[in-house]
């Protein structure tokens, strides 16, 4: 284990998962625009669902990964309060989803791999979102993002919010940060409705078993991949070169293979996960 | 105190009425919406929807299954599948023994039924949720019997109904439960490849990771009146954006003017609904 510097946490002082959830929420964690410019060259960002708006919530467009085009979707949060304001804090409304969904057909139309990142608290529960089918525009692209015909390939960099984070989450590899977490709940949602307190948090955390190598523990993801020592923060550069590394090697193996095996293959690895369950007489 | 504390007994307990009193105790229902008192055997046959206003009561899987099939006969399927509690979860109490009391309460193993049989004639498979286990909550045995039906489905060329009836993925599977939205939406990817119908009819309550995947992926999407449909719950949005929602917001109704429903069909209307759109669809 790297020695991290232990967050201070009132409730549960050796707490890994929480002190990894508070990690992967950290003020100064890279965001997905962070790593893009240093992973891909000649990015070019794309707007609107072509429909109702853009949502900055969500980044998309086109750029070379070792001069080879690819089509690049990410959830990004902002910095400081304006920008933070500006990306609605990561989550995406309706809209999002389905400017995602416009670029991965343009990518697959163009035969070019696609790379996501996923960094949300989770889709963003508003009035405007229900509106205008936040349910929808992500069950839509779970069911699309599983036909679509070209290499995929997702990174959890952070917060891996439920259905919000797997709308852009079905790829024939998923891959998660050292310190991200990927879970169905947030822990003070969870907290709120098992201890009817949201300050237990920490403990829901544990309980809720979200981190990376949970994870992979339970055939989740395909790998994970390291941090620096003391988490992302502290060393862009060496984590979105641990990313590049891990991507490179996913499309190598992805790339030979064509449109039918690739579809064969997502559909394999989904479909086989949760297989975790025992006959019993019924009753 | 003397004065205030009965020292004599038996004036407090009344004298034994069990004979005088009639025991109505089960033969009146009343009306969550109008508040009318309706005679239980009016309500049964009325489909359990109030005569007065139309308020359709929550039903479980079993009357569902009943009101649906011809005869109300029909043929179960993998139900002997049992949770393996993969993340040892425990709340209030642990997980397993949640699930054992739920098993016992409700005999059945987990949220949902899936059936085949026929509506006026023509085969159908149906799968129907019981809100009582956990909140028709899905976990790993819920995903891999729905991600079987539409198999059979696809493989037999036999119509889907899914009824919903959920509050959305189960917390207690926490990422296994997640991921059952994306394999869910992938098995029915391939129903749609296969141009096998799936209707989706969403009940009181459909919300969560139910509604953002399965639930809103019907070819045709349908809803009983006045049912609670969204992604986020009411409590969570009111959380988010600090004010009361509007009245009516995330009913049927409400979707249906919004564009995310097909219609919203009364319970006594459904079967023959159903049937039609079967009818109109296929052969």
């Amino acid at each position: 284990m790297p020695d991290e510097q232990p967050q201070p946490t009132q409730t549960a002082p050796s707490n890994p998962a929480w002190e990894r959830v508070q990690l992967a929420r950290h003020p100064k964690r890279p965001h997905a625009l962070d790593y893009i410019q240093r992973i891909f060259t000649g990015f070019m960002e794309l707007h609107g669902d072509r429909a109702f708006a853009d949502d900055a919530a969500i980044v998309a467009g086109f750029g070379k990964f070792d001069d080879r085009p690819v089509a690049v979707i990410a959830q990004q949060k902002g910095r400081d309060t304006k920008q933070k304001l500006h990306r609605n804090f990561g989550m995406p409304k309706p809209e999002g989803y389905r400017k995602a969904m416009r670029i991965m057909r343009l990518a697959e139309k163009f035969s070019r791999p696609i790379i996501t990142f996923l960094d949300t608290p989770g889709a963003y529960p508003g009035i405007d979102a229900e509106e205008r089918g936040q349910a929808e525009a992500i069950a839509v692209s779970l069911r699309e993002m599983s036909r679509l015909e070209v290499p995929v390939v997702s990174v959890v960099i952070g917060e891996g919010g439920s259905g919000g984070a797997l709308g852009l989450g079905v790829a024939n590899r998923v891959y998660m940060l050292e310190n991200a977490y990927y879970s169905v709940i947030t822990p003070e949602s969870c907290a709120a409705i098992i201890y009817r307190d949201s300050g237990e948090a920490a403990r829901a955390a544990a309980a809720l078993r979200l981190t990376a190598q949970d994870l992979l523990g339970l055939g989740l993801i395909d790998a994970v991949i390291p941090e620096p020592p003391g988490g992302a923060q502290l060393d862009y550069d060496a984590t979105a070169a641990a990313i590049q590394q891990t991507l490179r090697g996913a499309l190598d193996a992805l790339r030979p293979m064509n449109a039918a095996s690739l579809v064969e293959d997502r559909y394999n690895k989904f479909r086989q996960m949760g297989n975790l369950f025992l006959s019993q007489e019924a009753g | 105190m003397a004065w205030f504390n009965r020292q004599k007994p038996g004036v407090e307990a009344p004298p034994d009425e069990g004979g005088r009193k009639v025991r109505t105790e089960g033969l009146w229902e009343k009306c969550g919406h109008c508040d009318q008192i309706i005679w239980r055997k009016t309500l049964e046959e009325a489909m359990q929807v109030c005569p007065k206003c139309e308020y359709h009561f929550r039903i479980d899987a079993r009357t569902r299954l009943a009101l649906l099939f011809d005869n109300g006969e029909y043929e179960e399927h993998d139900e002997k599948l049992g949770s393996t509690d993969p993340l040892k979860f425990v709340d209030s109490k642990p997980y397993a023994e949640r699930l054992a009391a739920m098993r016992r309460a409700t005999a059945l193993p987990d949220a949902l039924i899936s059936a085949s049989g026929t509506m006026n004639g023509r085969r159908v498979n149906i799968c129907a949720m019981e809100l009582k286990f956990i909140g028709g909550s899905m976990g790993a045995v819920m995903g891999e019997q729905i991600t079987r039906a539409i198999e059979r489905s696809a493989r037999e060329r036999v119509p889907l109904v899914i009824v919903s009836a959920s509050g959305g993925a189960r917390m207690q599977e926490g990422a296994v439960s997640l991921m059952q939205l994306a394999k869910i939406s992938a098995a029915l990817m391939k129903l749609d490849e296969a141009k096998v119908p799936y209707i989706s009819v969403m009940t009181d309550p459909t919300t969560g990771g139910v509604t953002a995947s399965f639930a809103m992926l019907g070819d045709l999407n349908i809803a009983e009146p006045g049912a609670l449909i969204g992604f986020a719950g009411p409590r969570v949005i009111e959380q988010t954006i600090r004010q009361k929602l509007p009245e009516g917001f995330q009913t049927s109704e409400f979707l249906l003017q919004h564009g995310f429903l097909d219609a919203v069909v009364k319970r006594s209307d459904l079967k023959e609904f159903l049937c039609r759109a079967f009818d109109l669809l296929m052969n």
